[in-house]
């Protein structure tokens, strides 16, 4: 796996990275991705292409480094990014702005589409706008001072404000179900939103039972909706059922210092990346193969498992999701670390069909064109 | 006191008035200059002007070196102490070879660059001088090649740093006669120089094809060429026997100069020349040597190949002053290598600080030769040693930098007698503008035990939230600093807001606290004032009272609470409820009577106390 990953040394410290969307239905693999910069005193956001025209038959692991498209000026750390659609990502930064920024392909260049530009903020005070998602054309976005944002990419103005939805940091957020937004927060809680609900309060609250560790990222299982995974302060990933219970199904040691992302392989959700301020990504990879015949398991009799399939699309409801049991004693879950030793931060990954990229606080961006998936 | 080396640069403050006194004050890297009065009258100037030495840090391009070369750095600093050295040998070699090629792919990018914008130009310049101290220095120090090698890595050095050659033979051999291309015999010559006799071999065959005539001298050319012994280390022969063969191929050369073999071409008695030593005609090509140190290894190729390392520094001498007697002064850079022939590493060291404005390469390559144990323990007068100091220097400049600071963390904790003290002093400056910042500044202090540290930029951050009114990550600083006293005053904020407010804030914090809620009284306190709320909500009058009772047994209600305590005890006592079970109504009597005595007993101790007052 070391073979097929190489750095690319960019002066200047990657804070995100994303892959550009690609249609679920060509079995294309990803070539453009997006980085964001902090702790410049000139910050950018930059588009990268790593040429994979067309399928995935290059036997090379690192064909070529990733080659710089365009580039553009950002004011601010760049704190989150996410790609709206195919020509437009969001990015989230230190001074409270949330921009859409285009990416005209054919001439090279990016433009400014919209820009808030204190979305975010104390009343005498920058307050920095942390993470964002979204689903075109809604852009929901939290920060530093505890407020949920909801946008429109096409409207000036916000849609709605979620004013003291948390007392403390809020760090990171994602969609539970399209009405439904998962947010974790400074003081290790997990708060679901229901966006159909008037009321400015949390519909439910999941945290650990213990020190109050804060959570730094959340993610969703792609297809069984009631499974979330977060990571923290203290470098365990931790796996919820948000149906059952407020406190973890499954917490595993994962890194040694802050865990800044966790992914569920989009497509292939057997597998789970995690990256660290300890310098180390792990490719989590449980097994969903069970001992039980296919028609003892219950739920839909057609749907076989298979571990390099993409999963149907109801999934099997009743299968309990290796992550939940996980354990990593009982052997059902391989880690293996995806980086040379001696980096520094991590501080973000993405991972789309076979392709891997992670940026450092090292200013070196990481690609890997043969994940095993 | 030793004398100053060099005279001090000056550098002028342009904006500064004439005649004006200036005051100034240390930075890590640079200094802040300012203009003082020593008059009462007369207008003041607002300015404060910063000199800043290294320029370089703030260069993009540069910027990759100094990343990729932290990582040789840390990998360079695990390499265990207990293995024996001659295993040691070939990693540090590599390491070197690492570190150069970083070097050279800077300089490659930066030569891109500096096609298109000029300022580029002195780096590139700067970095092409460096590779070149650092390729001498390995083969010289590192790889430490005895006599037979030590002339082929010399060899290898000179042609890496010769790139015109390659180019002008490209030109000549793309044209249409290459024998008649005006460059031809410069590149022949050149090849010859630099000991690559075979690509010579191949080029004078052009030539030989065109002059029929002269076949014979040609054909005896080619051989004497072909027949020049090469010193093979690895094989069986020794060096004595190098040797032999050696002087028996010189004489042959002499001869065919004596016969006049090659008298009737003037380039092939040139070369026949050249390679028996010839010094007189060797200088006469010194636009095609271009360089001293070019000369010194040409003329030890073709008169002393056996040369010892010991006796290197002769020659290295004798070839600077003979090659340089047209300039007088001879450049940094010449004494620098001059130094490195002589093997005195430690002048290496120090005239490459004085030339150079950034400390990256002698930190580095001293950090290195420490590890190869060729720096002898040298204590300087402040304690640490010579490697030590250069790291400690070359960290404090990456301190400054707003983004670079980051590597600097691991250059300090290879400094066993002073990085922690350094660190500790420069990690506090950081500007902490977000919290994710803050967040790895923290992790940094922690992982160190730098609990001074942790300390103060938890309360930092603390403060900040709780002037902006973030109660829950005022909580979570001081949670993470242990910072009992903070979390008192943020209880206070919260129990203040409530008296003001009639209603709790933040509930979402208070209901989850958790264990967190020990870290001080008045946090447990509020915690617990909250349940009983909860409590009473939930008509749980009993389990309220009682919880209200302990709360004002304990002592642990601030006194300023009492009087809201009093007030929240006075429906609980009016309470006429009764409840199902026998027991548990007696029980509920014996806290409402205790809790009278306590609502009594209170009352007394705040009537005294307002006596007093």
């Amino acid at each position: 796996i070391m073979e097929n990953i190489n750095a690319k040394y960019v002066s200047q410290k990657i804070s995100k990275t994303r892959w550009r969307l690609v249609s679920h239905s060509s079995l294309q693999q990803p070539d453009i991705f997006a980085t964001g910069s902090w702790d410049n005193e000139v910050n950018k956001i930059s588009f990268w292409s790593i040429g994979n025209h067309g399928g995935s038959d290059t036997d090379d692991g690192f064909e070529g480094d990733p080659q710089l498209l365009c580039e553009y000026k950002h004011d601010g750390d760049v704190l989150d990014l996410q790609f709206l659609d195919q020509d437009r990502i969001v990015t989230t930064s230190s001074t409270g702005a949330v921009t859409i920024f285009r990416h005209h392909q054919n001439s090279q260049t990016i433009s400014v589409s919209h820009r808030w530009p204190r979305a975010h903020r104390y009343p005498c005070d920058n307050a920095p706008c942390t993470g964002v998602v979204c689903s075109s054309p809604e852009i929901v976005t939290v920060g530093e001072d505890g407020k949920i944002i909801v946008f429109r990419a096409d409207q000036e103005g916000v849609i709605r404000v979620i004013e003291n939805a948390d007392s403390s940091t809020i760090h990171a957020v994602t969609y539970l179900r399209t009405t439904e937004i998962l947010t974790v927060n400074s003081i290790g809680q997990l708060k679901l939103w229901d966006f159909r609900q008037q009321s400015d309060a949390p519909s439910q609250i999941l945290s650990l039972s213990g020190d109050r560790v804060p959570l730094h990222c959340v993610d969703r299982h792609p297809n069984q909706q009631h499974i979330v995974a977060t990571g923290g302060q203290d470098g365990m990933l931790c796996v919820w059922d948000v149906r059952q219970g407020s406190t973890p199904f499954s917490l595993m040691e994962a890194h040694s210092a802050e865990m800044w992302e966790v992914h569920f392989h989009p497509t292939n959700p057997d597998h789970l990346f995690t990256c660290s301020e300890d310098g180390s990504l792990l490719h989590w990879e449980t097994s969903t193969h069970s001992d039980m015949p296919s028609f003892l398991q219950g739920g839909r009799n057609n749907s076989m498992i298979s571990r390099s399939a993409m999963a149907p699309a109801g999934g099997n409801q009743s299968l309990i999701s290796a992550w939940l049991s996980g354990d990593s004693s009982k052997g059902r879950l391989e880690t293996t670390h995806m980086l040379p030793s001696q980096t520094l931060s991590v501080n973000s990954l993405d991972v789309l069909g076979q392709c891997l990229v992670c940026g450092t606080d090292g200013e070196a961006i990481f690609v890997n064109r043969q994940v095993p998936v | 006191m030793e004398e100053v080396d060099v005279e001090p640069a000056v550098t002028n403050i342009p904006a500064a008035s004439d005649g004006k006194h200036l005051g100034f004050a240390w930075g890590p890297g640079d200094i802040l200059v300012y203009e003082t009065l020593y008059k009462a009258s007369g207008s003041g100037c607002s300015f404060i002007h910063e000199v800043r030495k290294d320029e370089d840090i703030y260069s993009p391009n540069l910027r990759k070196l100094f990343n990729e070369s932290h990582h040789i750095f840390v990998g360079l600093q695990t390499i265990r102490e207990d293995l024996p050295s001659k295993n040691k040998k070939p990693q540090f070699v590599s390491i070197s070879k690492n570190y150069r090629s970083v070097i050279r792919a800077c300089m490659e990018e930066l030569q891109q660059v500096a096609e298109v914008a000029t300022q580029y130009g002195n780096q590139v310049s700067i970095l092409l001088a460096i590779e070149l101290i650092w390729n001498l220095c390995e083969v010289l120090f590192i790889d430490a090649a005895p006599a037979g090698s030590l002339l082929l890595h010399l060899l290898d050095w000179v042609r890496l740093h010769k790139a015109d050659v390659d180019e002008k033979a490209a030109e000549v051999l793309q044209s249409e006669s290459p024998a008649e291309h005006h460059d031809y015999w410069d590149v022949v010559v050149s090849y010859v120089l630099q000991g690559r006799l075979e690509e010579a071999r191949q080029m004078l065959v052009k030539q030989a094809t065109l002059h029929p005539a002269a076949r014979k001298m040609y054909k005896l050319m080619d051989t004497l060429l072909s027949k020049m012994p090469f010193y093979n280390p690895g094989g069986t022969q020794t060096l004595t026997e190098f040797d032999v063969k050696w002087r028996h191929w010189h004489g042959e050369v002499n001869r065919c100069l004596q016969d006049n073999s090659f008298a009737s071409n003037q380039h092939l008695e040139i070369i026949c020349k050249i390679i028996v030593g010839d010094e007189d005609t060797l200088l006469e090509h010194k636009e095609l040597l271009s360089t001293w140190y070019h000369f010194l290894v040409t003329r030890l190729l073709f008169s002393h190949p056996t040369v010892k390392p010991t006796e290197l520094h002769y020659y290295a001498q004798s070839c600077m002053t003979m090659f340089l007697d047209a300039r007088s002064v001879p450049e940094p850079l010449d004494n620098i290598l001059l130094a490195a022939f002589e093997f005195d590493i430690h002048q290496v060291i120090k005239e490459c600080s004085i030339a150079l404005n950034n400390w990256w390469f002698v930190a580095h390559l001293t950090d290195l030769l420490d590890h190869c144990k060729l720096l002898q323990s040298h204590n300087l007068h402040f304690g640490s040693n010579l490697r030590e100091f250069l790291l400690l220097e070359y960290a404090s400049g990456l301190f400054t930098h707003h983004s670079l600071w980051q590597l600097a963390v691991d250059y300090f904790d290879n400094c066993p007698e002073f990085g922690r003290v350094y660190l500790g002093l420069q990690i506090e400056h950081i500007p902490l503008d977000t919290e994710r910042k803050a967040l790895k500044v923290l992790r940094i202090c922690e992982q160190r035990q730098m609990s001074e540290q942790v300390r103060s930029i938890c309360k930092i951050m603390a403060m900040r939230a709780l002037r902006n009114n973030r109660l829950g990550s005022a909580l979570s600083w001081s949670i993470r600093a242990k910072d009992a006293a903070f979390a008192t005053l943020i209880s206070e904020r919260f129990l203040q807001d409530y008296c003001t407010r009639g209603t709790f804030s933040d509930l979402d914090l208070i209901d989850n606290l958790g264990p967190a809620m020990l870290l001080s009284d008045r946090l447990t306190f509020l915690g617990k004032y909250r349940e009983f709320h909860k409590l009473y909500g939930e008509k749980r009058f009993s389990e309220a009272a009682k919880l209200l009772l302990s709360l004002m047994t304990a002592k642990i209600a601030p006194r300023s609470f009492w009087m809201t305590l009093l007030t929240d005890a006075l429906p609980l006592l009016e309470q006429k409820e009764v409840g199902h079970r026998a027991h548990d109504n007696m029980d509920k009597k014996r806290v409402l009577s205790s809790l009278k005595t306590s609502f009594e007993l209170l009352l007394m101790q705040l009537s005294s106390t307002s006596s007093k007052c």
